[in-house]
C-alpha cells in the first residue's frame, strides 16, 4: 500500500472546500478520466485577491488531498501570489506525496494556473497550441514535461513519468522525453546558445544521439525560444525598467506571442504601448526571434 | 490492528487455516531433520513430506511422481515455460493469452526478446477467448501453449479442458496456471489433458513460500534448479518441510470443502453482487457472470477512483483489491480490464471482493452497507456526473 502521510490522509478522509460553486469567477478543469484522475477548480475572485476556492476531483487518495490542499493554500493570496504556487509546494503542504503520486501536485498547480489565466482572459489552456504532445496515452506535451524538469530539478525519464505521467503507459514515448529531457537539462546549464554542434559531453550516457537531428533544426523549438525570451527580459528589459520605477512579468508565451503584464510605474505610463512594442518587443525580436510579437495583459 | 477486520481479497492470499498451523508447527520446532539424511530423527520429516505429497496428489488426481514442490505460483509457471521450451529448442512459438497474470505475462515478454514468436490471445468484453481463433493460432513452430485456468481479477474460468484436447490433437504440451482454480473448482488431471499445472500455497489457507508444479508423466521436463537429488532431480534444494506439510494438509481441507466454496460461499458472492449492483447505480460486473470462481466479484462504478474506494473501505476495516491505475503501480488501470475493453469510465473504478469459506453473512451485509456509502461520498466529489 502506499505509504502516505498524516496530513494527506487527512485531508483526503476529511476533504475541505468540496463541490461546484455556483457564483464562481475562475473555473479551470484538467486532466480526464481517461488519465485516472481530473481536478475541476472553482475561484471566487474579488480584487485581486482569492476569497474562496472549491474542487471537484475524479481521482486517487492523493489526487483528493492535493486538490483540498490547493483550495485552502490560494484562499486570500492575491492571484499573482497565487501563481507563484508551485507543485512543490501543494506536496510540501502535504507533507510529502509519494513520488509515484507527484502528479497529483503538479494536477493541482496547473488547475490553479488555467483559472488564473482564464480569469486574466488569457488563452484557457495554456502552451498546447504550440506545445508537441509527447505521451499520448496521458496527453502529455514537451513544454509541460520540460517544466517539470526546470521546477523540480528532475533528472531522470522515470521521474518525469512521476512527475507527469509521460511515458507511464505504453512507454513508446520514453526516447523522446530522454531527448527533451537532455535539451532541458542542457539548456538550464545555460549553454544552449553557445554550445557547438555534437558536443554531447555534458548529457546523461546515452542521451546523445537522441537529440541530434534537432542541431539543425531552423526554427526555435517552444522549450527553446522561452528560454531565450526569459533570458532577453531578465537581462536586458527588466533592468531598462527598472531605471525608470518600472517592471515586466512575463506572462506566458504561445507560440511567438509573448504575453508580458508591466509593474510598477509602467502600469500607470502614459506611453506603456510604446514601450512594449518600441523596445520589449524590439529587444525580443533582436535577441530571440524576428518573428516575435509582445502583447500586454492587463492583471 | 486490533479493529474488526473484514477480508475480502482471498485471491490475493488467504488466511492460514487452524488445521494447517497445527499441521506444520512440528516442523517448524523439535522436527527440524533434513528429509534426505540417513538416521531415524529425520525419518519423521521423511514421512510427513511424502504424506504432502499424497495429500497433493489427491487433490489434484494426480500421481505423487508427477508433483514437484516448488516455493511458489510463480516458481511453478517459470519453470514449466522454460523447461517446456528448452524441451524442444527448435520450436519457437509461444502462445498465451493477454489476460494472464504477470507470472506468465512477464515471461512471454521476455521471450519475445529472446527471438521467440508470441501470440497474445485477446478476449471479448466479457473476457472469454475465443476457441476458434486459439486453434488457428497453432502453428508448426508452436513449442507451448500456457493458458490460465481462473482468472485472479474477474474469477473468469478459461476452457482448459477443451485448449487442452485442441494442443493434444496437434502434439503441443500445454501449462496452465491454476493459482486460482484449485480448491475453488474441482480440478482432476487423470481427465483434463493438461502436461503442466502450476498451483501456490497461500491462495488455499497455507503459508506464502511454498507452491506446487504439477508435470504429467512422460513430458519432457528440464530442471530450473540444479544440484541435488530432491524432487528426484526435478528441483534442487532442500525441502521445506513445515510449508510442504501446510500445503498438503491445506490441499485435504480444500478438497473437503469445495462443495461448500461452490455452495455457501457462491451463495455469499451472489447476495453481495446482487444487493451493490441494486443500491449503487452505473455499477457493472467485470467478468463473465456465467462462468466464475465462485468467491470472486469484480464490480466497477462509473466516474469514481478504485484507490480512493479501497481506502475508504480501509476506514471500514473492509479489504479489497482494484485494478484502478493507482494501485497497479502502474500509471494505467489493469492490463485485465484493458484487454476486455472495459471503458475508462469504469475500469478505473473497479473493485475486486473475493470471498472464501471463513467468510460470513453478517460480513457480506456489512460490506453491502458500507459500499454505496462509500461509492457516494466519492461521486459527490467528483467532476463527472453522468
Amino acid at each position: 500500500m502506499w505509504e502516505y502521510t498524516d496530513k494527506v490522509r487527512e485531508h483526503f478522509l476529511n476533504p475541505r472546500n468540496i463541490g461546484a460553486m455556483q457564483d464562481a469567477d475562475a473555473v479551470a478543469e484538467v486532466g480526464s478520466l481517461a488519465c485516472g484522475d481530473a481536478l475541476k477548480l472553482y475561484l471566487k475572485v474579488k480584487d485581486g485577491v482569492i476569497e474562496n476556492a472549491s474542487f471537484q476531483t475524479f481521482g486517487c487518495a492523493s489526487a483528493i488531498a492535493s486538490s483540498s490542499a490547493l483550495t485552502e493554500m490560494v484562499k486570500g493570496l492575491s492571484l499573482d501570489e497565487a501563481l507563484k504556487i508551485s507543485n512543490k509546494d501543494i506536496a510540501g503542504f502535504l507533507g510529502g506525496l509519494p513520488k509515484e503520486k507527484m502528479h497529483c501536485s503538479v494536477m493541482g498547480q496547473e488547475a490553479l494556473e488555467a483559472a488564473i489565466r482564464s480569469y486574466r482572459g488569457e488563452p484557457p489552456v495554456p502552451l498546447s497550441h504550440e506545445g508537441k504532445l509527447i505521451c499520448k496515452c496521458f496527453g502529455v506535451t514537451d513544454e509541460q514535461i520540460s517544466k517539470a524538469v526546470r521546477e523540480n530539478g528532475l533528472t531522470t525519464v522515470e521521474e518525469i513519468t512521476n512527475f507527469t505521467k509521460a511515458g507511464g503507459g505504453c512507454g513508446d514515448c520514453q526516447e523522446e522525453i530522454a531527448a527533451i529531457l537532455a535539451r532541458t537539462l542542457e539548456e538550464m546549464s545555460g549553454k544552449a546558445a553557445s554550445r557547438a554542434p555534437g558536443a554531447d559531453k555534458d548529457l546523461p550516457p546515452g542521451l546523445g544521439d537522441l537529440r541530434k537531428g534537432r542541431e539543425t533544426a531552423p526554427v526555435l523549438s517552444n522549450v527553446q525560444r522561452m528560454q531565450k525570451v526569459m533570458n532577453a527580459l531578465e537581462e536586458i528589459v527588466r533592468p531598462r525598467l527598472k531605471q525608470d520605477g518600472g517592471d515586466i512579468e512575463l506572462v506566458d508565451i504561445a507560440g511567438k506571442e509573448v504575453s508580458v503584464a508591466l509593474r510598477g510605474m509602467c502600469t500607470s505610463c502614459p506611453s506603456s504601448r510604446l514601450t512594449i512594442e518600441g523596445f520589449v518587443q524590439q529587444t525580443l525580436r533582436e535577441q530571440v526571434e524576428p518573428g516575435i510579437t509582445v502583447r500586454e495583459v492587463s492583471q | 490492528m486490533s479493529e474488526k477486520i473484514i477480508y475480502f481479497d482471498n485471491n490475493a492470499t488467504t488466511g492460514v487455516a487452524p488445521e494447517v498451523l497445527e499441521a506444520m508447527l512440528p516442523y517448524l520446532g523439535p522436527e527440524y531433520g533434513n528429509p534426505s539424511s540417513m538416521y531415524r530423527f529425520a525419518g519423521a520429516s521423511q514421512r510427513a513430506v511424502q504424506k504432502a505429497r499424497e495429500q497433493t496428489a489427491a487433490l489434484l488426481g494426480a500421481g505423487t511422481e508427477e508433483i514437484i514442490f516448488t516455493s511458489c505460483g510463480t516458481e511453478s509457471d517459470s519453470t514449466a515455460i522454460l523447461s517446456a521450451l528448452r524441451a524442444r529448442p527448435d520450436k519457437k512459438h509461444f502462445v498465451t493469452t493477454r489476460i494472464e497474470h504477470p507470472a506468465v505475462m512477464a515471461l512471454g515478454q521476455q521471450l519475445e526478446q529472446d527471438g521467440y514468436t508470441v501470440t497474445w490471445l485477446g478476449v471479448d468484453d466479457k473476457g472469454r477467448v475465443n476457441l476458434d481463433e486459439f486453434t488457428r493460432s497453432l502453428a508448426r513452430d508452436t513449442a507451448l501453449v500456457s493458458m490460465m485456468y481462473a482468472n485472479n481479477e474477474t474469477g473468469n474460468i478459461y476452457p482448459v479442458a477443451e485448449v487442452g484436447a485442441i494442443c493434444r490433437e496437434r502434439g503441443v504440451p500445454f501449462h496452465v496456471d491454476a493459482v486460482q482454480a484449485v480448491g475453488k473448482l474441482p480440478v482432476n488431471l487423470e481427465e483434463l489433458p493438461i502436461d503442466y499445472l502450476s498451483m501456490s500455497g497461500h491462495k488455499i489457507h497455507a503459508p506464502k513460500g511454498i507452491g506446487l508444479l504439477y508435470v504429467r508423466r512422460g513430458t519432457p521436463f528440464r530442471p530450473f534448479l540444479r544440484g541435488g537429488h530432491q524432487e528426484r532431480g526435478r528441483r534442487a534444494g532442500t525441502e521445506a518441510v513445515p510449508n510442504i506439510v501446510a500445503l498438503g494438509a491445506a490441499c485435504e481441507l480444500a478438497g473437503k470443502h469445495i462443495d461448500e466454496e461452490n455452495g455457501r460461499v457462491k451463495a455469499l458472492r451472489d447476495d453481495l453482487q446482487k444487493r451493490l449492483l441494486e443500491s449503487i447505480p452505473d455499477s457493472i460486473i467485470n467478468g463473465d457472470p456465467e462462468n466464475r470462481l465462485p468467491g470472486t466479484l469484480n464490480i466497477s462504478f462509473k466516474n469514481v477512483e478504485g484507490e480512493a474506494i479501497l481506502l475508504l473501505l480501509d476506514q471500514y476495516g473492509i479489504c479489497a483489491s482494484s485494478g484502478s491505475a493507482c494501485t497497479s503501480g502502474s500509471l494505467e488501470p489493469s492490463h485485465v480490464l484493458r484487454a476486455m475493453g472495459v471503458p475508462f469510465t469504469y475500469s478505473h473504478g473497479s473493485v475486486r471482493l473475493s470471498l472464501c469459506r471463513y467468510n460470513t453473512q453478517e460480513e457480506v451485509d456489512f460490506v453491502a452497507d458500507a459500499l454505496p456509502k462509500i461509492i457516494a461520498r466519492l461521486r459527490e466529489i467528483s467532476p463527472y456526473k453522468d
